[in-house]
């Protein structure tokens, strides 16, 4: 069989639905180089035509918050409800046309 | 030789080759170096066996002789079929594929950018959709054959034997007779001649970039499938595909 | 018990109740979040099982891509065989999140370590197997699937619901065309009734064993993994499945087959199931020509796997010289 026994990496894929919308995480696949991991994207994420464009990033290359981070980095910002639309009370009829 | 009857051949030439490579590609599924090849060449025989069918629908419109696609796809023998060989010949492995893929697809995309003044409106919508996906089968084994030609010993001599095995299958690509004269004046097909430069041009910038060697083009060069006349290969393909409708004629499935 | 082991007991106690909580509370784990090791590896069983089966189920469908008795059936096969691949890919992909590698999975599958689906061991041998598969075999795989898409862990969750949401028209396709072999002629009436005969048990087992024999779905059900049992979701697709078969006149090869106005459920007579253990422990009737198909695929793959990943190392090497 294989002598060289170097898997292909995984690269992480990011499709966008529509141009305006953001790029969102659709899976991962492996591939041997850039070029065919975009290629392989389109044909494992994009089947029916569901990306107007494709992300591939290698997975190695992705940093992740780990649960324990998840206190410190977002806590902060829990107290911060100016930044939440919630906060802000509207008059109704300014509601009603939003 | 009518502008209807020229255009049924027409039609039927293009389908034909799309319709015995796709169902050549098909043959992939399941059976892939990798699941995401898997996938790909999927892609690619859908692509093929779906625009086969479109372009069989419109000839049999054309023919207007109460035939359908189906007819036209299950109901003709070996000699009748209008495909080129090249198309026909057994899967045999990846690099092989992914050869056949190359040389066709670089071909369709030229044919396909130069009906985009056709003057049949049917047919040009048909060749501009379909234009996207040739663009794609070739981006896909052009960056193959660079991998497959500068990756390893073995896979560089498989290649190449492959390229070397195809090439007197190429020249058919570009046949031309009557039914392309009576299309040409009529503004619906195109001089096939006239892309053999750019052919040869990118064909040879990939083989160059994947370090293999590009073969004698004076070598003897395969001819016959636009008049019928193929490989042994064709008969064994034919009989698997329409075994299920001529056993049961009437049947609708 | 020392400190040190003592306050380690603690803390994993600690993690433990995290990890119920949030079980508990509705919240799906993440592939970071702790988990308990026997969770780990029972997901790791099941969703590579799931995986294998998608990619093993692609051979008995496969084998009539090129014998489709019309163009748009051919596309239609061709289209639903090519879903599963990329769904295998998805689970692959899921498993994966789990610290194992897809290579090592393979080659589970190829070694017979790992398992799949009993069904995918039974061959297809006339053109009716394929619109009876999408209806009946895909049917319980939608049954399943639509379950596990709530399932407790995320990524085995969100790649059931992709797979559920391309999956809706594999087995539309396949009723559609059972009905159109039903109302046939005399011998796509025989063909399709013949194919419902061979097929219906094998996808009852399916299921897996009874529930009162079943002790990894009683697990996946505490971990919320899973759930619904064995039984319940056997249940659902007799139910429903009895309906369509009468609808277009089929019938269910099963004597016991009975209306229970009591409960409101069909009762169906007992399932072998020692057909079960036998075909997924490899006694099948191809069992060995699936596994053969998916080790040649791979070994006749590997020389295109190493050119391209002796191509991107070249490339790179090419890249640092040039800089």
């Amino acid at each position: 069989m294989s002598e060289i026994t170097n898997d292909w990496p995984v690269w992480e894929v990011f499709t966008q639905k529509k141009s305006g919308a953001p790029h969102e995480h659709a899976g991962n696949l492996h591939a041997p180089d850039a070029e065919m991991a975009l290629q392989n994207a389109r044909d494992v994420y994009s089947r029916r035509n569901e990306a107007v464009s494709i992300w591939v990033v290698p997975a190695e290359h992705i940093v992740s918050s780990t649960p324990e981070d998840m206190g410190p980095f977002f806590d902060p910002a829990n107290d911060k409800i100016y930044r939440h639309p919630q906060f802000y009370s509207v008059p109704k009829v300014v509601k009603k046309r939003s | 030789m009518t502008k209807q009857e020229a255009l049924f051949t027409y039609l039927l030439r293009l389908a034909d080759d799309r319709l015995i490579l796709g169902h050549r590609l098909s043959e992939w599924c399941g059976h892939g170096p990798v699941l995401e090849e898997d996938i790909a060449l999927a892609n690619m025989a859908l692509d093929n066996i779906g625009h086969a069918t479109s372009l069989l629908t419109y000839a049999a419109e054309v023919e207007d002789k109460g035939r359908n696609e189906d007819q036209l796809a299950f109901f003709r023998d070996v000699r009748e079929y209008t495909n080129i060989k090249l198309v026909e010949l057994p899967k045999g492995d990846f690099g092989f594929t992914i050869a056949r893929q190359f040389l066709f697809s670089t071909f369709a995309m030229l044919h396909y950018e130069a009906l985009k003044d056709c003057a049949d409106p049917q047919l040009k919508g048909m060749t501009a959709k379909a234009l996207k996906e040739y663009r794609y089968h070739h981006r896909h084994s052009k960056q193959w054959i660079i991998r497959l030609g500068d990756g390893t010993k073995e896979s560089h001599e498989r290649i190449q034997k492959s390229i070397n095995d195809l090439w007197m299958y190429t020249n058919e690509l570009f046949f031309m007779n009557e039914v392309d004269e009576v299309l040409i004046s009529e503004k619906i097909a195109v001089n096939l001649e006239k892309l053999r430069s750019d052919w040869q041009k990118l064909v040879e910038e990939t083989l160059k970039e994947a370090t293999l060697e590009i073969p004698d083009y004076k070598q003897y060069m395969q001819q016959g499938g636009r008049n019928g006349i193929h490989t042994e290969h064709l008969g064994y393909l034919l009989g698997e595909m329409q075994q299920l409708p001529r056993m049961y004629p009437e049947a609708q499935w | 018990m020392n400190f040190n082991e003592k306050s380690a007991f603690m803390e994993e106690q600690a993690r433990l109740d995290e990890f119920n909580r949030k079980l508990e509370a509705g919240e799906k784990i993440e592939p970071k979040d702790w988990m308990p090791e026997r969770f780990r590896k029972q997901l790791i069983r099941m969703m590579s099982q799931h995986a294998h089966s998608e990619i093993v189920g692609m051979l008995p469908e496969g084998n009539w891509i090129t014998r489709a008795p019309s163009l748009r059936r051919k596309l239609i096969l061709l289209a639903k065989v090519q879903d599963e691949a990329g769904h295998g890919l998805y689970l692959y992909s899921g498993t994966e999140t789990l610290g194992v590698s897809r290579e090592q999975l393979i080659e589970d599958l190829h070694s017979g370590r790992a398992k799949y689906a009993n069904i995918f061991n039974y061959p297809t041998l006339t053109w009716a197997d394929i619109p009876i598969i999408g209806w009946l075999v895909d049917g319980a795989a939608i049954v399943n699937q639509t379950m596990l898409a709530k399932s407790s862990y995320g990524p085995y969750a969100r790649a059931n619901l992709r797979i559920c949401k391309e999956e809706s028209f594999h087995k539309k396709q396949g009723y559609e065309a059972v009905a159109l072999l039903a109302n046939g002629t005399p011998e796509q009436k025989k063909m399709v009734q013949d194919a419902v005969d061979r097929w219906w048990w094998p996808t009852l087992m399916m299921f897996g064993p009874h529930d009162s024999n079943s002790p990894n779905s009683s697990e996946l059900i505490n971990w919320k993994v899973k759930t619904k049992t064995n039984d319940e979701l056997r249940q659902s697709f007799v139910d429903r499945t009895v309906e369509e078969a009468h609808a277009v006149g089929l019938t269910i090869p099963d004597p016991d087959l009975k209306f229970n106005e009591e409960i409101g459920h069909w009762d169906f007579g007992p399932i072998d199931f020692d057909e079960l253990y036998r075909v997924v422990n490899g006694d099948g009737p191809c069992n060995k020509e699936r596994l053969d198909a998916r080790r040649s695929a791979w070994d006749n793959g590997a020389w295109v796997r190493d050119a391209a990943s002796e191509y991107a190392r070249k490339q790179k090497l090419r890249t640092i010289k040039a800089s």
